[in-house]
């Protein structure tokens, strides 16, 4: 049986564990029925030219883990930022663990999904929110048929949150293979506040795919800051979708950092909804072996007065491939947009890939967008002049790599999540140097 | 200094009808419309075609048969019905000419309408010229001077008929009829074409240039080019075109093939300023067409482009890289107005070693047209040291038409370079202002800024090209500034 029979007949085993007759229900009915016309996406669609799902589809899946499974924090303790204070939202392989989070109901809701569906004292945000600005394709829609459970964060005007949120889901591999639906919804009110950083780990090497769907909400004037760490076990692939909706004077940014899976896949959907927006996009990534990760970005300038701002770095090692496919789209009425777009890839090895598809729609007159797309490999001479001067070819290559990314990593506002990344790159790169020389 | 705004400029842009619209009378031998098998046949049989030729006409049929219609270009149009094209016109009186006066005296009024004066052309531009009316050739001049080169320069039909062995050896070899579904519905149904052979080292003295012109109500034009370049010769060939008014939406499938062996040069530049439609969007050329050239060793193949003309344009003049240090260009500048479509780029294939590619596109879209540049570079895992530069470049007038990129970059080498750039602007009223201060009208303001803006485009044309585009560059744009 193939997975999508496998998710279409199980979604009655799944209608028995929730709310039939609530508004949430509906539309993930609606979403199941479109799942089950749509299918998984094949290479044959556009978005998908570069990226086969197939090696991942063909895994026998446990949709629902059953296993209740604890784990210690000071085996999982590394993959938090643990050298700040943080709210933690953590789920081990989909179910909430109270043991790890740290949630609050004070002055904002940082808590769980699976609450905010079903208590009436959410219902007034849910129905404003949820799955209102996530499009309605195949992927998004498996999820939204299966939401459940995720993080919930309200933030409401006003206010700052103090210390960042961390969304953490941990897969323990009780199961053979196990399929993750994790759904978020984030809502900044007016002149909110607040900083998230999300990572999907799989804590042993049996295989998972996680199909992830966020939602975020900017009101005006408010700041969205994200991170999204992707340094996963090569045997657990990732889909990430994440839709962010703004209204005017909001900035949003949503940094990417992509160091490990087996298939990555983020689709990252901007769409300004007010004037005076600022949109941020930003990207390292770093891989090798056979590893495969898909930027998918689409900025929607729907408002005059609007920047959007794109920066990816991709680094590629061995056999692994790289996709970056960037959209910016301006419509008629953003007047004055000024987007930017830049995507630079170093191919380290013969056998690695890197397709890019820079795109441009614009049908506005009076704006500025330009988009900038290289592929190239380290400087010669600048690895020469650093031999020269006693620094090893390894480090210097290092360093090179690293200059490359600080682009992106300067933008970091949480220094203990740059100190983090560093750290991974350095790993990565097999080399024990700080970069800061 | 007299008030001349840019809404009387626009006003005067839209009043402007197609100045080259016009119908010439010729009497002219037509096919019902159709296709069928049969229909393939007889195109073939009244061409005199050798067994071989016909057969591979209806294998390429075959494969149109079970072929779809592709859909994935940013362009809409309603779908040509292809049996309601007649796939055969030539001219009843059928001259085989070998000096102008023998020439129908109305069809050489029609080419001094449209200001190519054949005898002009002759004595001044040292240009050969095939001209291809309703797809039969009626004139074909220097033909001497070339054959003393041994360069060979003739309608394809001919070819077909003195040189098989080279047609037979070379059609389809870079354009397959399995490549798209045009390309194959060309290689069944193609009534002419030039064929152009280009011996081991001979530099081809002069422009080849052919002049295409639809002119038959109702009949799709099917042109087959197939332009052969042997080791270390060198060949600029030039093509232009303008076609009159006409109502119902015109179907223009053609296909280019450009060889260039070790050491060859080929430079191909067009002109096209087809019917674009009234300005209302009603009626014009649909283009889709199929350009294609292949680089041995050394090679190089270079594509310059005027696009001006067409409702819909869909055309992506591509080079394979096949040789090592073989180099490919593409120059193109395409400016859409009112109502016109145009999806535009190229695709450079680097398979060789130290292969070298540059793609310059310049955008000008106006009016409520939609213009894309659609470009593919690939830089296959073999391809040790390749490097490629794509700039593209939009301007937009006015808030009602589109710029699109659609840029499809793909790497396997390491050592491969590869720079893509795009931009989108319009005419920015600070620079328009500069001019006015120096006492440069506004029209003339513009002229100049677009001018400036494709002129890294226009400096890649041989000089009689350069004139003439500059100036269909200002018929087509003035005044569209919003």
């Amino acid at each position: 049986m193939d997975l999508k029979d496998k998710i279409v007949s199980s979604y009655v085993a799944f209608e028995d564990k929730v709310n039939l007759n609530s508004n949430v229900h509906e539309i993930r009915s609606k979403a199941f029925q479109n799942f089950e016309d749509l299918g998984f996406p094949t290479r044959k669609l556009e978005a998908w030219k570069y990226t086969s799902l197939n090696s991942v589809l063909s895994e026998d899946y446990s949709l629902f883990p059953s296993k209740e499974v604890s784990i210690d924090l000071a085996d999982v303790k590394k993959y938090f930022i643990h050298d700040i204070d943080t709210y933690k939202v953590v789920f081990i392989d989909g179910k909430y663990s109270s043991f790890l989070s740290e949630t609050t109901h004070e002055a904002f809701d940082v808590c769980l999904m699976s609450s905010a569906l079903t208590k009436p004292k959410y219902k007034a945000v849910i129905e404003n929110y949820f799955n209102k600005v996530a499009k309605q394709d195949n992927l998004t829609s498996l999820n939204t048929a299966f939401a459940k459970e995720g993080a919930y964060i309200y933030i409401p005007r006003n206010t700052e949150v103090e210390k960042p949120i961390q969304i953490i889901n941990f897969t323990t591999g009780s199961e053979e293979a196990t399929m993750l639906q994790p759904r978020n919804l984030i809502v900044a009110e007016q002149n909110a506040h607040v900083q998230i950083i999300e990572r999907h780990q799989s804590l042993t090497s049996n295989a998972v795919l996680t199909n992830s769907v966020t939602e975020v909400f900017a009101d005006r004037h408010a700041t969205v800051d994200y991170y999204k760490i992707q340094n996963d076990e090569i045997t657990a692939s990732l889909v990430d979708n994440t839709y962010i909706e703004q209204q005017s004077e909001s900035t949003v940014s949503v940094h990417t950092f992509s160091f490990g899976g087996k298939i990555t896949r983020n689709n990252l959907n901007f769409y300004q909804k007010g004037e005076h927006i600022n949109s941020i996009l930003k990207g390292v990534t770093i891989l090798e072996g056979k590893q495969h990760v898909d930027h998918h970005t689409l900025v929607h300038h729907i408002e005059p007065n609007c920047e959007s701002h794109q920066d990816y770095k991709g680094i590629y090692d061995e056999r692994s491939t790289g996709v970056f496919n960037g959209k910016v789209v301006v419509e008629k009425e953003a007047q004055k947009t000024n987007a930017y777009q830049q995507n630079n890839n170093v191919l380290v090895s013969d056998k690695a890939t890197m397709n890019a598809k820079p795109q441009l729609e614009i049908f506005a007159d009076d704006v500025r967008c330009s988009h900038g797309c290289t592929i190239g490999q380290l400087d010669d001479q600048a690895l020469f002049y650093m031999q020269q001067r006693g620094i090893p070819l390894k480090e210097a290559r290092a360093l090179l790599m690293y200059a490359f990314a600080n682009t992106v990593l300067e933008s970091v506002k949480i220094p203990e999540v740059q100190n983090r990344i560093t750290k991974i790159i350095a790993h990565k790169l097999g080399v024990n140097i700080g970069f800061d020389l | 200094m007299s008030k001349y705004t840019e809404d009387d400029l626009r006003e005067e842009l839209k009043t402007k009808e197609y100045e080259y619209g016009f119908y010439t009378d010729i009497e002219s031998e037509t096919f019902a419309k159709g296709l069928n098998e049969d229909v393939v046949r007889a195109i073939s049989q009244k061409k005199n075609e050798p067994e071989w030729m016909t057969e591979w006409r209806l294998e390429a049929f075959r494969i149109w048969s079970e072929m779809e219609e592709p859909e994935w270009a940013n362009v809409t149009y309603p779908k040509p019905d292809f049996q309601e094209i007649a796939y055969y016109s030539a001219p009843k009186k059928k001259p085989k000419l070998n000096s102008l006066d023998e020439v129908d005296p109305e069809m050489l009024a029609t080419f001094e309408k449209l200001g190519i004066s054949l005898e002009e052309q002759k004595r001044l531009a040292n240009v050969a010229v095939d001209i291809v009316m309703d797809s039969v050739s009626v004139a074909t001049t220097f033909k001497e001077t070339l054959a003393e080169k041994g360069i060979i320069f003739m309608p394809i039909s001919e070819a077909i008929q003195e040189h098989p062995e080279l047609v037979k050896k070379y059609i389809g070899s870079v354009v397959p009829p399995t490549d798209n579904f045009y390309a194959a519905l060309n290689s069944a149904v193609f009534s002419d074409g030039s064929f152009c052979y280009i011996p081991k080292g001979v530099k081809c003295p002069m422009e080849l240039s052919t002049y295409f012109r639809i002119n038959e109500g109702g009949t799709g034009q099917f042109e087959r080019t197939l332009v052969v370049a042997d080791e270390a010769s060198y060949v600029s060939y030039l093509e232009g075109c303008t076609a009159p008014q006409r109502d119902e939406n015109q179907l223009h499938a053609a296909v280019v093939e450009l060889i260039a062996m070790d050491d060859a040069e080929i430079k191909y530049s067009t002109v096209q300023n087809w019917f674009p439609g009234d300005n209302e969007g009603k009626g014009g050329v649909f283009n889709f067409v199929t350009k294609r050239g292949l680089c041995e060793t050394n090679a190089k193949i270079s594509w310059t482009q005027v696009e001006t003309g067409s409702a819909v344009t869909w055309k992506y003049p591509s080079c394979v890289l096949k040789g090592n240090n073989s180099v490919g260009e593409f120059y193109s500048i395409a400016v859409t107005n009112n109502f016109q479509q145009a999806d535009t780029g190229t695709k450079m294939i680097h398979l060789g070693k130290n292969t070298k590619s540059t793609i310059i596109s310049k955008g000008i879209s106006a009016g409520k047209s939609q213009n894309s540049y659609r470009g593919l570079v690939q830089i296959n895992s073999r391809a040790e040291n390749a490097r490629n530069f794509s700039q593209c470049d939009s301007l937009l007038m006015g808030n009602e038409c589109g710029a699109h990129t659609f840029p499809y970059i793909e790497a396997k080498n390491k050592t491969a370079q590869i720079e893509h750039e795009a931009t989108t602007s319009k005419i920015g009223e600070d620079q328009l202002f500069y001019c006015n201060q120096r006492g440069i009208d506004t029209e003339k303001a513009i002229a100049l800024i677009v001018n400036g803006f494709s002129k890294e485009v226009l400096n890649k044309l041989p000089m009689e090209f350069a004139v003439e585009a500059q100036k269909l560059l200002e018929i087509s744009l003035e005044g569209s500034v919003g």
